[in-house]
């Protein structure tokens, strides 16, 4: 069965009432411990007992991890350790890879994600993501932000959308800088312009959730620190989940701190304890520089 | 604010989801449909042209008590093998007929008769008796060779449901034709005729060995023009090119040949070679020449992209030790890029053999019996055999027309099959 | 001599010069420490010596038989009497095959004059003698060549160098034989198509509404006028190719989507081969398809709705035209579409948008230059398209839209025009190389503007 057809099996009954999960007490004794505190009281998102394999290749074992609410959370570690594969599976993305196949059990607010009745249109339209290139479509400013809203219908006339499409841009602080050109192309914006054009494109359809998966790979310094400064304003209204090959970021703008190593989450923790006090000593050697 | 706000986007998704997911579905079809209806386009046209021609691969056969006396054959005792040859064995024939069905006497009648046999069938006589003059003095069992109309007949393709008139087998025919095949004087047997002859004004004695052979010459003539001039166009383009004017002008001037329309490379042909150089007409040697022009294209693109994909280490290795790029590019580079340049080459070839609209302006649409024995030699090749029959209206045609196009299609098949094994060898290395 | 012997006299020639240099080669360098005082190695020298006697021999032999016919025809025919050279040029040509014929033993004498035989003994003596100067100009050249390359091999000369320079001149000449074909193109229709204009003008040949070339041959017919107007024959190949895209562009799009973006990796190995038989197939069995089994099933099926259709009616052909041509269009859409960032698909799908939004909405949008390039070299093809047509589109060139009419196109009434005996200078056959013209500027047009957008396409997203 192809991708298309699963959601549409699952659509049949989208409305059906939703399976309820309680998965925080079965946490099956994994060949590692992760150190820490994986799990918090007012968990917005819920992973258990995770592999990822990759055809043959497992790329992650056995990782549960809760996403808190209104938190923002930073997943660190050496490249090609699994946090990008792990925040990906939070929206599904990986149903976009044939050969990927996920295990265990996710909740959203308890409601199982991948339960046969969940759908990944409105999984993803709860929970957002920002790549790490930006990705403007070869559209106007003012179409990047509307495209979601208007997939989903969400504005019923010209008035709403402009609503929508302006207070998105403001939450992305990027309208006083654009709000002349909404019909320019999003393509001919500047590396961080049109990263946070990303970021209103993506809050436009009112996401509980945002992933970031290193959102400032791509960008200078400055435009670095402008999208830093935009997560914490953030903060307030979403949960994020931010993958990041810097350190000084994930200590910038996390109040969590989850550190991977080899498709495993070795530790997580208070991003503050993390980054002074680390307890495995592979999270040690990481945020010492030894390797990375 | 937020939360309700995400609250109210998210019933509102939700609200919209059964009519997105049924345009999705709706989409999945429209796509399903496309590759169903490239199916069934191929599905018709292959179905369509393997039942018109598989009967062309079967002839059928009478048997006529054929009375071969000398008088009747117009012989002297002890006659010359030269006599023998030009003996009246139609006169045989129409003799034999008539005695066998002696209902037969107004003069429409008769033709009708005579028409169950083919006009070959005088001459498969001829060969018979002079193989084996033995025959002469008295009436033998003989099987000949039916006509065409006849022979669809015989094999269900007319039946007495259509108004006489309107087929070219007659009710008497059918009639007489019944009674042989009740006697078991019928037969079907593989016609060898259709490989072994030449164009004909009879279906029943068409056969395709000509144009394979005018084929065969012209892709001689093509592949070895354009295989060493596209592989050294490509070899020049890929290693030894200086970036400048001139050699854009020959990118461009490549990759649009590529796309000029077949029938104007025909009229290169006879322009230049024709008319200016007077090489002959018809000649499978100027039709190698235009359909080398021609697949030159596909060649060089081909083979730029086999040697672009040799590794550059095995060239810095070659020229660490000292070799000239020129030995470098003979030495190692192309022994391993062969196997794409061949792919290449033969799916060129492949499209050449294919080809028939440029051959039509240079005069290879000629009517022609006999095989050519060189490149300069009128000959026609197997598409455009296939055009000439295709106009003739006979029923017997058709089915011919159809028997060389599956011939030409297994050839193109076995062309490609060989370029795909190249292939697969060449990547598994 | 014949030309084979001469060839293979030649060949020896150049094998000889070659042992000659290597030894010469040696001979030079023994003076001054033997093989490694000289440049190269001693088979480079006699490389170089077997070029200078083989490539300007060669040269000299093509040249010759290229031109060797023509100019003999000329000078037998200019001996010929009066009343011959005031023949018309088909009479003439008609009168010097049967001389040609006889000197060649393959006629006898009955069906000659006597002048044929006194021009067919003057034929066979110029052929004899043209064989022998053919044979000893060429192995002539050769002995030059090879002596001149002798007498240069010294220990210092650079023979690698030498003959790598040769070579790398022969593989340039290889390459730009491309620009000579579309030289050889234009200039074969432009001379011919001007020729054809001066005779018709170019305005009452671009613009003129009616085409039938029949000529009056004699001055009392009067029915054949002779109008050369293209606008039909246009029209009616545009129609065609409309048909041909309304079919091809669809499916081929949608297949390509399909398959790229929703099939399975194993239905699509199966499903692309297939449908690229499609593109195998020779044109001429869709000439023969199309005339014999879709022409009459349409015909019935419009007779049986109560239209009428022709029976070579523009819908046939266009139809057979468009399934030729979805594995053109599937392909280059393939290309295209795959040339789409995955990002872009990413930042769509993660905003929960379906796969078909997706598409609908970005990528189609994304890759819609490229794609519009892609069908104008679809549109280019179609227009070219000969067999097809030929064998399933009618002969008179009618001016209407209708597609269940039949109409003419361009490279039918070439073919037409040039397909059987014809002279050669005749308005009806220059007419065809006026119309190669038309095909040949309109196609290349097409083809320059779609290869530019695809190739700005393609760099928008390397």
């Amino acid at each position: 069965m192809d991708r298309a057809e699963q959601q549409g099996a699952a659509a049949a009954d989208a409305t059906a009432t939703r399976r309820q999960l309680d998965i925080r007490d079965h946490v099956e004794p994994a060949d590692y411990q992760t150190i820490g505190t994986p799990f918090v009281d007012d968990a917005k998102m819920t992973a258990r007992n995770v592999n990822v394999f990759y055809g043959e290749k497992q790329a992650i074992t056995n990782i549960s991890l809760d996403i808190g609410r209104n938190e923002v959370i930073a997943m660190i570690g050496p490249s090609g350790c699994g946090k990008s594969t792990f925040l990906r599976t939070l929206n599904r993305m990986n149903d976009i890879i044939p050969i990927c196949r996920v295990e265990g059990e996710f909740a959203l607010d308890g409601e199982d994600i991948y339960g046969g009745d969940q759908d990944t249109v409105l999984l993803r339209a709860r929970v957002g993501m920002v790549f790490q290139k930006p990705n403007p479509f070869p559209k106007s400013i003012y179409e990047n932000v509307a495209y979601g809203p208007r997939i989903h219908g969400l504005a019923h006339n010209k008035a709403e959308m402009d609503e929508i499409v302006e207070d998105s841009l403001r939450r992305a602080s990027l309208f006083n800088e654009v709000k002349d050109q909404l019909d320019k192309p999003g393509t001919g914006l500047s590396g961080g312009q049109q990263q946070r054009l990303c970021i209103a494109r993506a809050i436009a359809v009112s996401p509980e959730v945002i992933l970031m998966d290193e959102p400032c790979s791509a960008l200078d310094p400055i435009a670095t620190a402008r999208i830093e400064e935009l997560i914490d304003e953030l903060r307030e209204n979403y949960t994020i989940a931010i993958v990041t090959h810097s350190m000084q970021q994930a200590a910038r703008v996390s109040q969590r701190t989850a550190y991977f190593h080899m498709g495993k989450l070795i530790e997580v923790g208070d991003t503050k304890q993390i980054f002074t006090m680390p307890r495995h000593e592979l999270t040690e050697n990481y945020i010492t520089g030894r390797f990375g | 604010m937020s939360k309700q706000q995400s609250l109210k986007a998210t019933e509102a998704i939700q609200a919209s989801l059964k009519k997105r997911y049924a345009r999705e579905r709706r989409f999945q079809w429209y796509g399903r449909l496309a590759v169903l209806t490239g199916f069934v386009f191929l599905f018709i046209l292959l179905f369509d042209i393997v039942s018109k021609g598989a009967p062309a691969f079967t002839q059928h056969y009478i048997k006529v008590n054929v009375d071969l006396s000398q008088e009747v054959l117009g012989l002297d005792p002890g006659a010359s093998e030269q006599e023998i040859f030009s003996a009246d064995y139609l006169g045989a024939i129409k003799t034999s007929l008539r005695e066998m069905f002696p209902g037969a006497t107004g003069r429409k009648e008769k033709q009708q008769l005579y028409r169950l046999l083919s006009i070959g069938a005088e001459y498969d006589l001829r060969d018979k008796v002079l193989a084996d003059p033995g025959l002469i003095g008295h009436s033998s069992e003989l099987w000949l060779r039916a006509h065409s109309e006849a022979g669809s007949y015989l094999k269900g393709q007319v039946t007495a449901g259509t108004a006489e008139s309107e087929r070219k087998v007659k009710d008497l025919q059918m009639t007489w034709l019944d009674q042989l095949r009740d006697q078991g004087r019928t037969e079907s047997r593989f016609n060898t005729t259709f490989f072994t002859e030449g164009d004909s004004r009879e279906p029943e004695m068409a056969g395709i060995r000509v144009a394979l052979y005018g084929s065969f010459f012209t892709l001689l003539v093509t592949f070895a023009i354009a295989f060493p001039i596209g592989v050294a166009a490509a070899v020049y383009l890929e290693e030894f090119a200086p970036r400048n004017r001139i050699t854009d002008l020959i990118e461009i001037n490549i990759n649009n040949l590529a796309a000029v329309p077949s029938i104007v490379f025909g009229l290169l042909g006879l322009a230049v070679f024709i008319n200016f150089f007077e090489l002959p007409r018809s000649a499978p040697l100027v039709g190698g020449i235009v359909l080398s022009l021609m697949t030159l294209p596909t060649i060089i693109i081909t083979s730029r992209a086999a040697i672009q994909s040799v590794s550059p280490s095995i060239r810095e290795a070659a020229l660490g030790v000292g070799a000239s790029k020129l030995q470098t590019v003979i030495h190692h580079v192309l022994p391993v890029a062969m196997p794409g340049i061949l792919t290449g080459s033969i799916i060129g070839m492949a499209q050449a053999l294919g080809e028939s609209a440029p051959l039509l302006m240079i005069g290879m649409v000629a009517f022609i019996m006999d095989a050519p024995a060189g490149v300069t030699d009128p000959a026609t090749v197997l598409p455009v055999q296939i055009y000439l029959w295709a106009d003739s209206p006979e029923r017997g045609f058709t089915e011919k027309t159809s028997a060389a196009i599956m011939v030409l299609m297994g050839f193109l098949i076995l062309m490609n099959a060989l370029a795909v094994y190249l292939r697969r060898r060449f990547e598994r290395k | 001599m014949d030309t084979t012997t001469v060839f293979l006299a030649l060949l020896l020639l150049t094998v000889a010069s070659f042992f000659m240099g290597r030894k010469r080669s040696h001979a030079v360098a023994a003076g001054q420490g033997g093989a490694r005082a000289l440049h190269s190695l001693p088979k480079h020298y006699g490389y170089m010596a077997a070029l200078w006697a083989l490539l300007p021999a060669m040269a000299v032999l093509v040249l010759w038989l290229v031109f060797e016919n023509g100019i003999l025809a000329r000078m037998v025919v200019g001996d010929l009497p009066a009343t011959v050279q005031e023949m018309s040029p088909s009479e003439q040509g008609l009168y010097f095959n049967q001389v040609v014929s006889y000197a060649r033993g393959a006629t006898d004498a009955s069906m000659l004059d006597a002048a044929q035989i006194r021009a067919a003994e003057h034929y066979s003596a110029l052929v004899s003698s043209s064989r022998l100067i053919k044979a000893l100009l060429v192995l002539l050249v050769a002995l030059c060549g090879a002596i001149l390359a002798l007498r240069r091999i010294r220990p210092a000369l650079r023979a690698r160098n030498h003959v790598e320079s040769i070579l790398k001149w022969i593989l340039f000449s290889c390459s730009f034989l491309a620009v000579l074909t579309t030289l050889g193109i234009v200039l074969s229709v432009l001379f011919e198509a001007i020729r054809f204009f001066q005779t018709i003008p170019v305005v009452d040949f671009l613009f003129g509404l009616e085409w039938s070339p029949q000529m009056a041959i004699r001055a009392d017919q009067v029915a054949a006028s002779g109008s050369f107007g293209f606008v039909p024959l246009f029209v009616g190949t545009l129609l065609i190719s409309a048909v041909a895209m309304i079919i091809a562009v669809p499916v081929g799009l949608m297949s390509a989507i399909y398959l790229s973006e929703y099939a399975s990796r194993g239905f699509r190995s199966v499903t692309k081969p297939v449908l690229e038989i499609l593109a195998g197939v020779p044109t001429v069995v869709y000439g023969f398809f199309a005339a014999l089994t879709v022409a009459p099933f349409i015909r019935t099926l419009g007779e049986s709705l109560g239209l009428h259709v022709a029976s070579e009616s523009a819908l046939a052909a266009g139809l057979v035209m468009g399934i030729m041509i979805i594995p053109f269009v599937m392909s280059l859409s393939d290309d295209i579409i795959n040339a789409v960032p995955d990002t872009l698909r990413e930042a769509s799908l993660g905003m929960g948008a379906t796969m078909n939004e997706t598409i609908r909405k970005v990528l189609l949008p994304a890759a819609l230059p490229g794609i519009v390039g892609g069908i104008l070299l679809a549109v280019s093809r179609a227009i070219g398209e000969t067999m097809i047509v030929v064998m399933a589109a009618g002969l008179s060139a009618k001016l209407t839209i209708n597609p269940l009419e039949a109409v003419t196109t361009i490279t039918v009434q070439i073919v037409t025009l040039l397909v059987g005996d014809q002279e050669f200078d005749s308005p009806k056959t220059l007419a065809a190389f006026a119309l190669g013209l038309v095909l040949f500027f309109v196609t290349l047009l097409l083809n320059v503007i779609a290869l530019y957008v695809v190739r700005k396409y393609r760099e928008q997203y390397e």
